[in-house]
């Protein structure tokens, strides 16, 4: 686990959705998976640009849920790590 | 019951043509609900040609006694198909439904607590061209949580109706009465279609949604505070898998425990109406077919119908509350483990019971690989029709001895031990299937967490009708047929005008033919004649024996521990153990697998390398046991 990453600078690995503590935010920026699963993933809310939340979580901190455009969705690690965030200086 | 005719049936009598109208909209946007409300009891659960994906079809009453016929598609977030049942859903609103021709109009149904997202929806459904209802559904949970959206504007900006409705309050349903009417006997020339973006391109689509949002003033509501607070408990580090337990444990206590006092209660009004007919009724081959045969035979499955209720109440409040999907997430990591994932624990638990239901209940799966391994796998864990044969057996040969202070005998263990056998040839089987012919194609796992609800007694109620139906309409056919096909083996063909000692009926034939072939697993000819009849269900093997050895038939009885004692080696004992233990043996199964896989490939796989596995150990357990005595 990439728990305590020092702060990014622009050369660093984009952090992927895993790295979102419980409670933290952060704008997805892109989705590194086979088009048919982006596509679903889109469709139940994460979109390029969209704020995504980390919520709960099953015992063992997988799956994971993300509050996304208004509703809820649970994805497993191995989905999540494909999914990259914005860098911290574009964060609202 | 009044039971709902085909489109093409009695309905035509008061319009020239039925009318089809389809309830569309995204999974937990409360689609069943409103068919149910606008329903009723008018409603019929069917299978498309082809296809695994159960639908229903209800009838909707309106004025002037005209009706119109209501399909409810299954759910989906896009016209993109991914999954079968989406592919369902696409396949008839674009008419390439075999069976099924396109429906006349379409009701999209939005959950409006969610609109941003929901109403992505709109635009492939309104790009169709049909007369097109939009309908905004938990209008109450809205306003409560101070949301709004001026519907007006809506209807204007997608150039159709829109209805703003509480389906489970029955708030607003009226409107949709009244669109129903308007849409399909008042012909009008079709609006002129929206603005519409790019339906492949999801950002897109999106924008347009939250575009379309803006202009209709649409005011999200605030975040649904109870839902957090419950998922506070319920997804708890601790407590979460505490609670999740102590739910595992009650549907499981209910099911075995709970349904006990009403099974035994229906198997004794069987067996009483049985024997008062037999009273009734002149003696002949007649009396015996209807009631040793149909009667006891069909009574025989049919006393696992309260269990299988008392099941289905169990997962429909769990679904309908939302707390299904959270013990879904609970479960996910175990059962990934075995290839499998979160959604296939309550089904694999509930075929503790009994597998027919625990296969009704994959409907929950929507991975369709997940689901047929799911399927396949059920019917090694332990079901209850197994314990007889496990009690009856386990006592003949083993005497009850302590092994670990007066809390654990040597039966007991016995008994642990069959359920652990069973379960651990259901993890090698899953793996198996898994990582072969079902592996999982990258298909990611994503679960929605819907907000928890309260559970409706209607939708539960109708729940239960429609599964009763689909369990009895099963008793009634196949197992009716199988109930009939295993008197004629036992009681024919006659001696002198007589009914046959069972050693020398149809049943006795193939037992002495089979014995050949299971002489390697310790079994005679006697054993022979009871796997044939425990098809019908495992334990009628225990009646069979008892009618062989013509003591009493029950897995109490000491005369027929002492005969099946005397008659049987150990190791052959230990072989039918476990035999039982994974062999398929139950028509009932097979024939409930057939329906939600949609043909005879998968039950008749299933049963070959069922039986093999179990003929394999059967035979290593006989040959061990013989050894080791």
């Amino acid at each position: 686990m990439r728990v305590n990453k020092p702060p990014l600078d622009d050369n660093s690995e984009p952090r992927d959705l895993t790295t979102l503590r419980k409670g933290e935010s952060a704008v997805l920026d892109h989705i590194d998976l086979p088009e048919d699963d982006a596509r679903r993933l889109m469709e139940l809310g994460f979109l390029p640009g969209h704020l995504v939340t980390s919520a709960h979580a099953a015992p063992g901190g997988d799956p994971k849920v993300f509050r996304v455009d208004g509703s809820e969705i649970a994805l497993r690690r191995e989905t999540a790590r494909h999914m990259f965030l914005r860098r911290a200086e574009t964060q609202a | 019951m009044d039971d709902c005719h085909a489109p093409e049936g009695s309905a035509a009598a008061s319009d020239t043509k039925t009318h089809l109208v389809a309830i569309v909209g995204p999974p937990n946007a409360g689609k069943s609900t409103l068919f149910n409300r606008l329903t009723g009891l008018r409603q019929k659960v069917a299978n498309f040609p082809g296809v695994t994906v159960e639908h229903h079809m209800g009838r909707v009453k309106l004025n002037l006694g005209r009706e119109v016929f209501l399909v409810d598609l299954p759910g989906v977030y896009s016209l993109q198909p991914r999954t079968e049942d989406e592919r369902v859903t696409h396949d008839v609103l674009s008419g390439d439904m075999q069976g099924l021709r396109k429906p006349d109009a379409v009701m999209l149904i939005l959950d409006s607590t969610n609109l941003g997202r929901h109403l992505s929806l709109a635009a492939p459904i309104l790009s169709l061209g049909l007369p097109t209802l939009i309908i905004l559904n938990m209008a109450d949970d809205l306003g409560r949580r101070g949301g709004e959206v001026n519907t007006e504007e809506l209807s204007k900006q997608l150039n159709a109706p829109v209805a703003l409705i509480s389906a489970s309050h029955g708030t607003g349903v009226q409107k949709v009465v009244e669109f129903l009417s308007e849409a399909v006997f008042h012909e009008k020339p079709k609006p002129p279609l929206a603005q519409l973006p790019i339906i492949y391109d999801v950002p897109k689509v999106r924008d347009w949604a939250a575009d379309i949002g803006r202009r209709t003033n649409y005011r999200p509501p605030a975040p649904p505070l109870w839902t957090r607070r419950l998922d506070g408990i319920f997804l708890h580090p601790v407590f979460g898998p505490l609670i999740f337990f102590l739910v595992v444990l009650g549907v499981f206590q209910t099911i075995f425990a709970g349904a006990r006092p009403l099974m035994d209660g229906l198997q004794a009004m069987i067996e009483g109406s049985g024997k008062w007919m037999e009273a009734a009724l002149p003696d002949n081959q007649l009396r015996s077919l209807l009631i040793d045969g149909i009667w006891s035979g069909v009574g025989s499955v049919v006393v696992f119908l309260p269990q299988i209720l008392l099941l289905f109440l169990f997962i429909g409040v769990l679904e309908d509350s939302g707390y299904l999907s959270r013990a879904a997430l609970i479960a996910d990591r175990t059962m990934a483990k075995i290839g499998l994932q979160g959604k296939s624990f309550i089904p694999l638990l509930s075929a503790y019971a009994c597998a027919v239901p625990a296969i009704m209940a994959t409907r929950t799966i929507e991975n369709k690989r997940d689901r047929i391994a799911t399927i396949l796998i059920a019917p090694f864990m332990t079901c209850s029709a197994r314990l007889p044969v496990y009690t009856l057996v386990i006592a003949a040969f083993m005497p009850d001895k302590p092994l670990l202070g007066p809390l654990l005998g040597t039966r007991a263990t016995a008994l642990l031990g069959l359920y652990i056998l069973g379960f651990v040839a259901a993890v090698i089987t899953a793996r198996l299937l898994k990582s072969t012919v079902l592996k999982s194609t990258r298909s990611p796992f994503m679960l929605e967490m819907p907000p928890y609800r309260w559970p409706t007694f209607r939708s539960l109620g109708l729940r239960l009708l429609d599964r009763s139906k689909v369990f009895l309409r099963r008793a009634g056919t196949v197992i009716l047929g199988v109930a009939v096909l295993l008197w004629v083996l036992s009681n024919l063909p006659l001696h002198d005008g007589k009914t046959p000692e069972i050693g020398d009926s149809f049943a006795g034939m193939i037992g002495h033919a089979v014995e050949p072939a299971i002489r390697p697993l310790g079994f005679n000819w006697k054993i022979g004649i009871g796997l044939i009849t425990s098809l019908a269900a495992r334990e009628v093997i225990v009646g069979t024996l008892g009618t062989i050895y013509a003591v009493e038939g029950t897995s109490e009885s000491v005369g027929l521990r002492e005969a099946l004692h005397m008659d049987l080696t150990p190791g052959g004992a230990a072989a039918l153990l476990v035999f039982f233990a994974f062999a398929m043996q139950c028509v009932s199964t097979m024939a409930v697998v057939r329906r939600e896989t949609g043909g005879w490939r998968w039950p008749a796989i299933q049963f070959a390398y069922m039986t093999m596995f179990a003929y394999a150990f059967g035979y290593l357990a006989n040959r061990l046991v013989t050894a080791w005595i």
